[in-house]
């Protein structure tokens, strides 16, 4: 099962966080810290996995990650995940979020934040991966996009009433 | 595409004005966001923030939903950072509730990054989402289901599971999907809720939609992770959906770089080694696929070293076929070997699983294993140290231990010091070659360790030195090195020493120092008293010392005065306390030597857990008024019954009024249970030791390269090793291991010699046993068995033998009878001379419930003494009982006929013996009787039957030791079982060794399960009475069941069905209403209130016990499924 997904830039600003198991808010923001703290110190040409810090649960865990540009995607996973297999999963949501985003950016998660957790939702749902298929990510994601679009123009007069 | 990331990145400050992107963004995100990142410090940020949250206050009490929608994605960026934007957490189950589907969408998302399970205001949510689930539009039941995945009360699972379920068959997949997969995680917060629906899930693993089939491979994967025995059947289809996608039968849209659905077979491989683990017939099955796998996996990316890496642990796992453990192997090599780093963390993963199974193949790699030790990468040494901690023996301990000490100064991480701190202590303990290395490798441990330490660690270590071994010299050499070795510490300087360090070194100095003649214990004295005015010392380490000093003080009033004098008024209550015991005791010797006497054995020491001596003081308390006591758990749980929702409707009557309500105190003064917390420097320290690591002492190597070893037929090695001493023998050994390599160039040779040191006796227990030497050493230091466990029987007389065996009040003074006294007077039931008559069950031999450890001590020294062993595991599955002919029954004992019993089943059997069992349900326990045969023509002799499970005490026994079984007769052993916690099933596993010739013992193991069912009685009370005790009873538990609807009084069918499945006692119908009784053996009863609702049951339990309600509700829901 996948505990958390982390996301945050190169001075560990935190730009997703999505946690599937509950952590306090103190927690969460502990958990973000030490991941990157982690995560930071490593040089680039050494292997993507490390043991999960302390507060993510010990030896059980694992912290799978990648490092794009300026940002650092992390999945904190327990031992039933594959560690090659998230590897790819990071690598097809990013594709995703670039197809998505027409070149993604650290600024489109930003101001995207719920598109992007949208997205993510397509893939993993309640800490289990649900759908690899970048193709069909794209398809759900578009058709909610469209309808919100259309939505929008249907909706263009405000709607007090409700 | 990670330098088209980058190139967009370089681009970010034009971003803002240009993007498509971020054109659209609302206006004050935007802001909030830019002038977030002009910021420079904290504090900026923080009052930013504040301010950007007290605007949003502002703006949501005077909502418009076009705004909302903004508000909750600024809500969300603020709650990222980790600000509390909680009064928005209302607003976002609002909108998901009356919003448009945008607006919902966003609401939703919000609900699940705010809210958790257990959040209140989640209860809210709970009829939107059932509105949408029933919605016709598919975008909004999607949602639903993706919020129902995410976050969902657990209370209000039984609300929304119908619907789930009709999502099963919905027409688009996306939904199926997504409803298996909130199912599946009902079954993971609620797993008694979901148990109907299994049939469902294998519709679900048969879908036509692929991406259906795989999110129900998740359930699949947990379920077989829980018990793989019950899943065997699916091993074909499972087998076959591998094949399919092998085999590239998939739409291409499943491919990823070429690769045909690569997550599916990486889930379906772990599956299938799951099913095919100690499984021979099953995993001949996978044989095939997996060596399909192996092939097409051939490319070189990423994704298809996952499926390798998992295949080759699913070889390694499933019943052993030397030509794909071959391939295997091969396949790992490549992996150690691989430039990638990635690869060779997972080469190293798999080698440290592997080495369990076959040492020698780390043999094959030592070299790139040193070189990863030396790795700059932490997470790659890391995982080398657990390599080597997995092929650490006597040989090479003090190598390995040194290679992970270097590595512990150099780390920082607290979680791994901890992991690896314990491991150390572990092999130190294990193998250690010497006092005097064990004691320093120990200082090293706690030195470094410091207070990260799992309290484990010291606690064994204590132990180990107070209990000591066989030979009571040794053991006062150890401590005596102990007592040296902390003394020149202690003479040091101290004040960096981690407070668990002194605490040890306190109290071996206590109980130790007097065995050091040559050192003044005046010295001893002064070095702990100048410890405890550091001030770097905690208190309660300064409780240690005082009582270590308490020990020492014998005759040295003059020293002690004053510093009792001087703690006497200290702050700490605790010291003061101790400090005024050393005033006392010092003063009086008498009183001294009474209270700590010299040199006694530890383990004499009693320890009166009850606290009876308090009995007086508590019924005092009582009469006076006080409350009794609740343990916290009781406590906890009556606080969730007050916070736990009603989901009946409030019409729903009860057969009893009110006003009978009368309320009793639960919990009887009597019944007092006092847990006896242990004060920190007591002796009697933790029993669980180091339970959670691996105990790799005395592991078999059950199968190598070519498949099982067995055990008895030690294929002899070439013989090529000269017979010489051993430590030159491992190291010219790994040299000509090496030989086929490239000629080491010199700077390469001090990694040989480490080579050499470190994998010195791997694999070279041919030739080790060529030497005549057994191939894992005995561990130095053995633990002597608890005292407990045997040391009770003086205590209680056999007076009790003649009462009842199986009353409750009894079955607890049994524990003192061994088995030795049964065997002399009680001579085995042999049915083939019929004319014993046995006796009458008040002269049945009472039985220790547990094992002594001598017993099995015993038994395995018989085995191991044999010259053969012949361990045949054997399963029975509950489900297919093979009926073994009848007749067996008529053996039942005469006393014993009358009672209701289960059908004969066959447990196991080999050429001589056959075993089957038969449940016979008395009142007060259930009667498990063992039918041994004897299938041969000749005699068989000291045939004995042990039995243990865990969660059921062993009321009696009889008959399960004969000295000889005539040829074709048949013995009969019965062993009455109580069950005093409820579980759902429990199995149990036992054995039956025995001799057909003198000194070749045989034993046959055998195991099965019971399940509650067997353990629940009829309970007869009146309605009246049935009334108060509903009203008297506590944890109670609703649920929607089957009605059997299939006859003109569906609700009598169906309390008839669940009467006959379970021996329920039906106590009234009215109308549509049935009230049902029944007890656990002759403990908690269980009061079940049935209804009519539509074409459901509604069945309402209520029990003292708190597991009792779910697991008689299992037990029917498994009854109506099969009716």
């Amino acid at each position: 099962m996948i505990k958390a997904i982390l996301i945050f830039n190169n001075h560990g600003k935190p730009r997703l966080s999505k946690f599937y198991e509950h952590y306090t808010e103190d927690t969460e923001q502990q958990i973000i810290r030490e991941t990157f703290h982690l995560v930071s110190k490593r040089d680039e040409n050494i292997c993507n996995f490390l043991e999960g810090g302390l507060l993510i649960g010990g030896s059980e865990n694992k912290l799978i990650y990648r490092h794009y540009a300026t940002l650092y995607f992390v999945f904190c996973v327990d031992s039933s995940e594959s560690e090659l297999g998230i590897l790819d999963l990071i690598q097809v949501f990013v594709e995703t979020l670039d197809k998505c985003f027409e070149n993604v950016c650290e600024l489109d998660l930003i101001f995207h934040m719920d598109k992007v957790h949208n997205i993510l939702a397509e893939m993993v749902m309640g800490g289990m991966v649900l759908e690899t298929n970048m193709s069909e990510i794209i398809t759900q994601a578009e058709a909610h996009n469209k309808m919100e679009k259309s939505e929008t123009f249907i909706f263009q007069c405000p709607r007090q009433d409700r | 595409m990670s330098d088209v990331v980058e190139k967009t990145l370089s681009a970010l400050p034009g971003l803002f004005d240009s993007q498509t992107g971020a054109a659209r963004i609302t206006s004050r995100l935007r802001q909030l966001v830019k002038s977030i990142t002009e910021l420079t410090s904290k504090n900026e940020e923080e009052s930013l923030i504040k301010q950007e949250l007290s605007s949003m206050k502002e703006q949501v009490s005077s909502p418009n939903t076009s705004m909302m929608r903004e508000i909750m994605v600024r809500a969300m960026y603020c709650e990222m950072l980790g600000y509390d934007a909680s009064f928005t957490y209302i607003h976002a189950i609002k909108l998901a509730q009356q919003g448009g589907v945008l607006e919902k969408r966003v609401g939703y998302l919000a609900v699940s990054l705010f809210l958790n399970e257990g959040h209140e205001l989640l209860l809210l949510l709970v009829n939107t989402v059932l509105k949408d689930l029933q919605s016709t539009n598919v975008i909004e039941a999607y949602m639903a289901l993706t919020v129902v995945a995410q976050v969902f009360p657990k209370d209000m699972i039984p609300a929304v599971l119908p619907l789930l379920e009709d999502k099963l068959s919905y027409p688009k997949e996306i939904i199926r999907r997504k409803a298996v997969l909130a199912l599946y995680k009902f079954y993971l917060i609620a797993p008694n809720q979901v148990q109907h629906i299994h049939a469902k899930f294998r519709k679900a693993l048969c879908d036509r939609d692929p991406g259906v089939m795989t999110s129900s491979l998740h359930i699949y994967l947990q379920l077989i992770t829980e018990s793989p025995d019950d899943y065997k059947d699916l091993t074909g289809s499972f087998v076959t959906i591998l094949k399919q996608v092998v085999g590239g039968k998939l739409p291409v849209d499943f491919n990823y770089h070429n690769v045909p659905a690569p997550w599916l077979q990486i889930q379906l491989l772990r599956i299938l080694s799951l099913l095919g683990k100690e499984d021979r017939s099953t995993s001949e099955l996978m044989y095939e696929v997996l060596d399909e796998s192996l092939r097409r996996a051939e490319m070189n990316h990423n994704i298809t070293y996952a499926i390798l890496y998992e295949c080759v642990k699913a070889i390694y796992t499933i019943h052993p076929k030397a030509e794909l453990l071959e391939k295997a192997a091969r396949c790992i090599g490549n992996f150690v070997l691989s430039p990638k780093i990635n690869l060779r963390y997972l080469g190293l993963k798999a080698l440290t699983y592997v080495v369990q199974h076959d040492a020698k193949l780390a043999l094959q790699h030592q070299m790139t294993i040193i070189e990863c030790l030396d790795h700059t990468d932490f997470t790659i040494k890391r995982e080398t140290l657990e390599l080597l901690f997995r092929i650490t023996n006597a040989q090479n301990v003090t190598v390995i231990v040194e290679k992970m000490l270097d590595f512990l100064h150099g780390c920082s991480d607290e979680h791994t010091i901890i992991h690896l701190v314990g491991k150390v202590a572990e092999l130190a303990e294990k193998f250690a070659p010497d006092n005097s290395w064990f004691i320093q490798t120990m200082n090293d441990v706690f030195s470094t360790g410091g207070d990260l330490l799992q309290q484990d660690v010291p606690n064994n270590f204590l132990r180990l030195l107070a209990e000591g071994s066989e030979s009571k010299e040794e053991d006062d050499q150890l401590r005596l090195y102990a007592v040296n070795s902390y003394l020149t510490v202690l003479k040091g300087d101290a004040s960096h020493l981690p407070q668990r360090f002194l605490q040890v070194m306190s109290w071996v100095l206590g109980e130790y120092a007097h065995l050091q003649e040559s050192v003044d214990q005046r010295e001893v004295i002064r070095l702990l008293t100048q410890l405890l005015d550091q001030r770097s010392v905690s208190s309660e380490t300064r409780v240690w010392i005082l009582s270590a000093l308490t020990k020492i003080s014998e005759g040295q009033t003059d020293l002690i005065l004053d510093l009792a004098e001087s703690l006497s008024s200290s702050q700490d209550t605790v010291l003061r306390q101790q400090a005024q015991e050393l005033r006392q005791l010092s003063q009086d010797s008498q009183l001294y030597e009474w209270v700590l006497p010299r040199g006694a054995p530890w383990d004499s020491m009693e320890v009166d857990s009850s606290l009876s001596f308090l009995d007086g003081f508590v019924s005092e308390a009582l009469a006076a008024g006080a409350a009794p006591y609740k343990p916290p758990h009781q406590r906890q749980e009556e606080l969730c019954e007050d916070r736990a929702l009603n989901l009946e409707p409030y019409s729903f009557s009860l057969p009893v009024s009110l006003s009978s309500c009368s309320i009793t105190d639960r919990q009887s003064p009597t019944l007092l249970s006092v847990s006896s917390g242990l004060s920190g420097n007591s002796t009697e320290l933790s029993q669980k030791a180091g339970s959670s690591t691996l105990i790799l002492e005395g592991v078999k190597r059950v199968w190598g390269r070519d498949g099982y070893l067995r055990q008895n037929e030690t294929t002899a090695p070439p013989v090529d090793e000269p017979s010489a001493a051993v430590q030159p023998s491992g190291q010219q050994e790994a040299a000509e291991r090496l030989e086929p390599q490239p000629e080491p160039s010199t700077q390469n040779q001090d990694k040989l010699q480490l080579a050499s040191s470190l994998f010195v006796g791997l694999g070279a227990g041919s030739s080790m046993s060529l030497l005549g030497k057994s191939e894992a050493p005995p561990p130095r230091f053995r633990k002597k068995p608890r005292p407990h466990e045997s040391s009770s029987s003086s205590s209680s007389g056999t007076s009790e033998r003649s009462s009842d065996s199986s009353s409750r009040s009894s079955h607890s003074t049994t524990d003192s009878f061994l088995y030795g006294s049964l065997l002399e007077e009680e001579p085995a039931t042999s049915i083939s001379a019929f004319s014993h008559t046995p006796k009458s069950s008040t002269a049945n031999g009472l039985a220790q419930n547990k094992d002594t450890k001598e017993d099995r001590r015993a038994n395995t020294s018989q085995i191991l003494g044999g010259d053969m062993v012949i361990v045949r595991p054997n399963t029975f599955q509950d489900k297919h009982p093979s009926l073994v002919s009848s007749d067996l029954t008529a053996l039942l004992p005469a006393d014993l006929k009358d009672l209701p019993h289960s059908d004969v089943i066959s447990l196991t059997s080999d050429p001589s013996l056959s075993l089957s069992s038969c449940r016979l349900f008395r009142d007060e326990a259930l009667l498990l009787v063992i039918l041994i045969s004897n299938c041969t023509e000749t005699v068989i002799k000291d045939v004995a039957v042990q039995l243990t499970c865990e969660e059921l005490e062993t009321a009696s026994l009889r008959g399960n030791v004969m000295n000889c079984l005539e040829g074709n007769s048949t013995s009969v052993c019965h062993y009455a079982l109580l069950m005093d916690e409820p579980h759902t099933n429990v199995s149990f596993t036992g054995t039956v060794s025995y001799q057909t010739q003198p000194g070749h013992t045989n034993t046959l193991s055998f195991s099965g399960t019971l399940s509650a069912a067997d353990f629940i009685r009829p309970l007869v009370v009146s309605t009246e009475e049935y009334g108060k005790l509903w009203l008297s009873l506590s944890h109670d538990v609703k649920q929607n069941l089957k009605l059997l609807t299939d006859a003109s009084d569906p609700l009598r069918t169906t309390l008839n069905a669940l009467k006959d499945a379970l021996q329920l006692h039906v106590v009234d119908i009215i109308g549509s209403e049935g009230i049902v009784a029944c007890r656990l053996l002759s403990g908690a009863p269980c009061l079940l209130h049935c209804r009519v609702n539509g074409a459901a049951l509604a069945m309402w339990l209520r029990s003292p016990h708190p597991a009792l309600p779910d697991c008689i509700l299992y037990h029917c829901q498994r009854a109506l499924a099969q009716h």
